[in-house]
């Protein structure tokens, strides 16, 4: 899902600037698949955390860490749902309906409409920017405790790094 | 002559509306083309067109339609309309109109009629058909789409000449309202 997001964003980042071209048209509609396929691993995701509770953190962590963390793991997982749904709307008030993998398409949420349609695309760049700062702080926090506690966490969230 | 008073409109010129022809409510008027970009329909205005219509649903066989649009006028989005407007698409700079002029027209059962003539876009032209519907409310509301091929104009060169990204396949749509019904013929 992580590789999913980084094509997603990076892709987003680098067709934006692009002169109009056949590629271009390519690049939205395979952003905006992307885009439908991390909502719906969004909500699969959120659906398994609100039935299984997550981890305890490690014995001994400080209590502004764990709000912290706590308040990070709740702006992701509403960012994760909050930027495919405003480039959803933002291409609908655009006037270009979403159809997945170009087979099922999506209801168009609103009427085109050219301002509305401007202020959703500044609303997904900010939201977007905003989730790479969460996912930096998010990193760096992880490896932290990897490196400096030297406690499990990163090999809780990476199985495949093995057990210590 | 509807070929003369087509350029005259054209060239901005006066032009005393021949007795005979419907007043066209341009501001209720809208025509649209449509095509599918990756699978995707995506629909456009011409904002600016003129419609000439002379025709009377008793004895259609006697009407006269013919429109013009500009092809400047074509409105998705900044950065689509100045392609479109472009050189490998409407040309709109050598080619500022897109023309229709019927050559006869004809009643088809239930309100509907056909319009057939010319279809000429960016210099290239060809016989089209053009079914459309027929509301007699005030002058009357005509309603119709019909299909035409993109790339049998050069409309999309080069590059966008592959149909995966933007299909062949161009809907134009039209509904246009008039306020006065034309005068009976005798």
């Amino acid at each position: 899902m992580f590789a999913l997001i980084a094509c997603g964003f990076a892709l987003g980042q680098y067709m934006a600037d692009l002169p109009l071209s056949p590629m271009k048209l390519r690049y939205f509609s395979w952003h905006k698949w992307l885009g439908v396929t991390i909502f719906m691993l969004a909500v699969m995701r959120i659906a398994w955390r609100a039935t299984h509770p997550a981890p305890l953190p490690p014995a001994g962590t400080p209590a502004w860490q764990n709000a912290a963390a706590g308040a990070i793991h709740i702006l992701l997982y509403l960012l994760i749902i909050a930027i495919p749904l405003s480039g959803w709307l933002h291409s609908s008030a655009a006037g270009v309906q979403t159809v997945y993998l170009g087979l099922l398409p999506l209801p168009d949420l609103l009427p085109k409409n050219k301002p509305l349609s401007e202020f959703l695309g500044e609303v997904h760049e900010i939201l977007n920017d905003g989730l790479a700062v969460l996912v930096a702080v998010h990193a760096a926090a992880a490896l932290k405790h990897h490196f400096v506690n030297r406690d499990d966490i990163l090999r809780r969230m990476l199985p495949f790094l093995g057990p210590r | 002559m509807m070929r003369w008073l087509i350029l005259a409109v054209a060239a901005g010129l006066p032009v005393v509306t021949a007795a005979t022809e419907q007043n066209v409510v341009y501001d209720k008027s809208r025509i649209t083309c449509a095509s599918r970009q990756m699978g995707v329909p995506v629909e456009a205005d011409f904002r600016q067109f003129t419609a000439r219509i002379d025709f009377d649903p008793g004895r259609p066989d006697g009407s006269r339609i013919s429109i013009a649009i500009n092809t400047a006028s074509f409105e998705f989005d900044p950065e689509v309309d100045d392609e479109v407007r472009g050189r490998l698409w409407l040309n709109a700079h050598d080619f500022p109109q897109a023309r229709f002029i019927s050559s006869s027209v004809r009643a088809i059962g239930n309100g509907r009629y056909e319009a057939r003539g010319t279809l000429e876009i960016k210099g290239a032209r060809s016989e089209v058909t053009v079914p459309f519907t027929y509301q007699p409310a005030a002058g009357g509301v005509f309603e119709g789409v019909f299909v035409i091929s993109r790339l049998h104009y050069n409309i999309g060169e080069g590059k966008w000449r592959d149909t995966d990204t933007v299909g062949d396949d161009v809907q134009i749509k039209f509904r246009i309202v008039t306020d006065s019904p034309a005068a009976k013929r005798k």
